[in-house]
């Protein structure tokens, strides 16, 4: 007996189908709006002087380069802090810890994963930022230094969620074929394990970065908001911008349609082609386990 | 002899890199503990029924944050309203009906790719798409929207997941026993998947609710004396509003700055809280 065809069975699949593709839509959109709202400034400032040292709209001056180097420099410090944080705690939940550590640090994890970066941005600013001026008697507290601090505890839930994954995605005989050659564990975590996991880790680092150059708010709060050129060892001791920071700062006070915001949102084009770079590098890496890093990727 | 030393000398490696792992990763987990215990502490004096259910007055320097608190519910249940459906229904599609082809690939890259997309942007896109071109306005209607997108991706892939872990046989019995595929979804699947669907948008929503950087140009507004009436309002909203009191108010009491990420933080707690009970109470009354 055939099933009886409703309206709901003609109707339903069709509305299911157009979800499935509106995540194509939606990128398309963004990507369409952003070159709409940010090509015009090509046109309006010469190239060489929006890849200048100097960003001082009021007096015309567009040069986004120190805000791309402060985005570098922060996204560089919270990587040494979220890499090496962020995988051992991966090898210690997935290999060392008892079930019930377990049970208790990922959740731990995830809350972090959890709270809003205003709050840390806000906790940067009563707490982190007046330590570190005092404890390194810096003029302010509020640099680079901070930003970066705070980012990497910001990406460790993503580094520590998809290095776990990978890490779980080791076959388990990998570990017993070591161990049955006289490896002790901690020998296989660094020979044997880790090494096959590689991808997956790698994968972290990507997904990490990708979190770091697009945080906003935190960075707004933290870091000092100085549009100066950072690319001296020592300026993560001093205030910079990042190109966030400066779109998420300044497009509040811009009349529509004039070049400053044509210039905000050309820099909110670059960082949705680097977010694209990343995230396409990241997911060619790991198309195996592709499904558990898109749910840690959000 | 020499093995054996060997072997203690291994031995003693494993157990000093086993306390160095250990050390590390409390390194990493006790600050989280530290700082969500310290603004508990630091606030709580400040929360209070006026403080909560108050309008702020004296440059918000005194009074409640009730509008911050309403704003926030708004533009979440706006939020719900445009990407849980979308995100399911989508979530279905893959999981349901696609075939591994092109064109689901591309989809897939589309989702990882939304999800990476930095908040700011979402903020521009927003202002471009829904302020400017759709002419909504600062609203709420246009913070919602532009929420909604980029918690789609979370809330996809959760679903989808769910989705997936429902075995494979309860869908040919189904359709065995003359169900139409339909039927099968919404009476079999669905109604299996949905504590795993449930935990995503959960998840998924509070982030939403959590996001400052796209609302900034979209729907937020700096202060009101009033609760907003429509969905075309803008509105106050409690991330929003702990930034504008930690860095644009001067003289801004630290106690009601405080209370104010305490509030946050309680609902995130909340809700994580929420999630988690759903998740591990369906897994222990799952019987596959």
């Amino acid at each position: 007996m055939q099933p009886k065809q409703t309206w709901q069975e003609y109707l339903i699949p069709r509305l299911i189908k157009a979800s499935g593709y509106s995540a194509i839509l939606f990128v398309g959109l963004i990507f369409f709006f952003l070159l709409r709202e940010g090509l015009p400034a090509l046109a309006e400032v010469r190239l060489g002087d929006l890849f200048a040292v100097r960003w001082y709209p009021i007096e015309g001056h567009f040069g986004i380069l120190p805000l791309i180097t402060g985005s570098l420099i922060i996204t560089v410090g919270a990587m040494l802090v979220a890499v090496p944080f962020g995988i051992v705690t991966a090898v210690f939940i997935s290999e060392i810890a008892p079930r019930w550590a377990r049970e208790v640090l990922k959740p731990l994890v995830e809350l972090l994963g959890g709270l809003p970066s205003v709050v840390l941005g806000f906790l940067g600013i009563l707490v982190l930022s007046p330590f570190l001026r005092v404890f390194l008697d810096l003029p302010t507290g509020l640099t680079a230094l901070a930003g970066s601090l705070l980012l990497g505890g910001i990406a460790v839930p993503t580094v520590v969620s998809i290095a776990e994954d990978a890490l779980d995605a080791v076959p388990m005989t990998y570990r017993e074929g070591a161990w049955a050659l006289g490896a002790t564990r901690w020998q296989t975590i660094w020979r044997v394990t880790l090494p096959a996991a590689r991808s997956g880790v790698l994968t972290a680092l990507m997904l990490g970065i990708g979190r770091t150059i697009g945080e906003t708010m935190t960075v707004m709060m933290v870091t000092g908001n100085a549009p100066v050129l950072a690319i001296a060892l020592t300026s993560i001791f001093h205030p910079v911008r990042t190109m966030t920071a400066t779109v998420a700062a300044e497009m509040g006070e811009v009349a529509n349609g004039s070049v400053h915001y044509h210039v905000l949102f050309f820099i909110g084009l670059v960082l949705f082609l680097i977010s694209l770079v990343v995230n396409v590098l990241a997911s060619s890496v790991v198309f195996q386990s592709k499904k558990r890093a898109e749910r840690v990727l959000s | 002899m020499t093995s054996r030393r060997m072997g203690l000398d291994r031995l003693l490696i494993q157990r000093l890199g086993f306390s160095l792992l250990t050390l590390v990763a409390l390194l990493t987990v006790i600050p989280i503990v530290v700082v969500v215990i310290f603004i508990l502490v630091r606030g709580a004096p400040a929360v209070s029924w006026e403080f909560l259910s108050g309008f702020p007055h004296d440059g918000m320097r005194a009074g409640g944050i009730l509008p911050a608190i309403v704003g926030t519910f708004y533009l979440t249940l706006g939020t719900a309203i445009f990407s849980v459906p979308l995100g399911i229904a989508a979530a279905v599609y893959l999981s349901e009906y696609a075939r591994e082809n092109w064109l689901t690939r591309l989809i897939r890259i589309a989702i990882i790719n939304l999800a990476g997309i930095p908040s700011v942007v979402y903020g521009l896109f927003g202002l471009g798409l829904f302020v400017i071109f759709l002419q909504f306005g600062t609203s709420i209607l246009s913070a919602s929207l532009t929420l909604s997108i980029m918690t789609l991706p979370v809330i996809i892939s959760a679903s989808e997941e769910a989705l997936r872990a429902v075995p494979q046989a309860f869908r040919t019995v189904s359709i065995s026993l003359g169900g139409t595929r339909w039927q099968t979804i919404r009476r079999i699947v669905l109604p299996q998947a949905l504590p795993g669907i449930l935990t995503g948008v959960i998840l998924g929503l509070e982030r939403a609710a959590g996001e400052t950087a796209p609302i900034l140009f979209t729907g937020a507004a700096f202060f009101l004396p009033r609760l907003p009436h429509s969905p075309l309002d803008a509105t106050m909203a409690l991330p929003y509003h702990l930034f504008v009191i930690s860095t644009q108010v001067p003289e801004m009491p630290i106690q009601i700055q405080y209370g104010t990420a305490l509030v946050r933080i309680a609902f995130v707690l909340v809700m994580n809280v929420i999630a988690t009970v759903i998740r591990s109470r369906a897994r222990a009354r799952r019987q596959w």
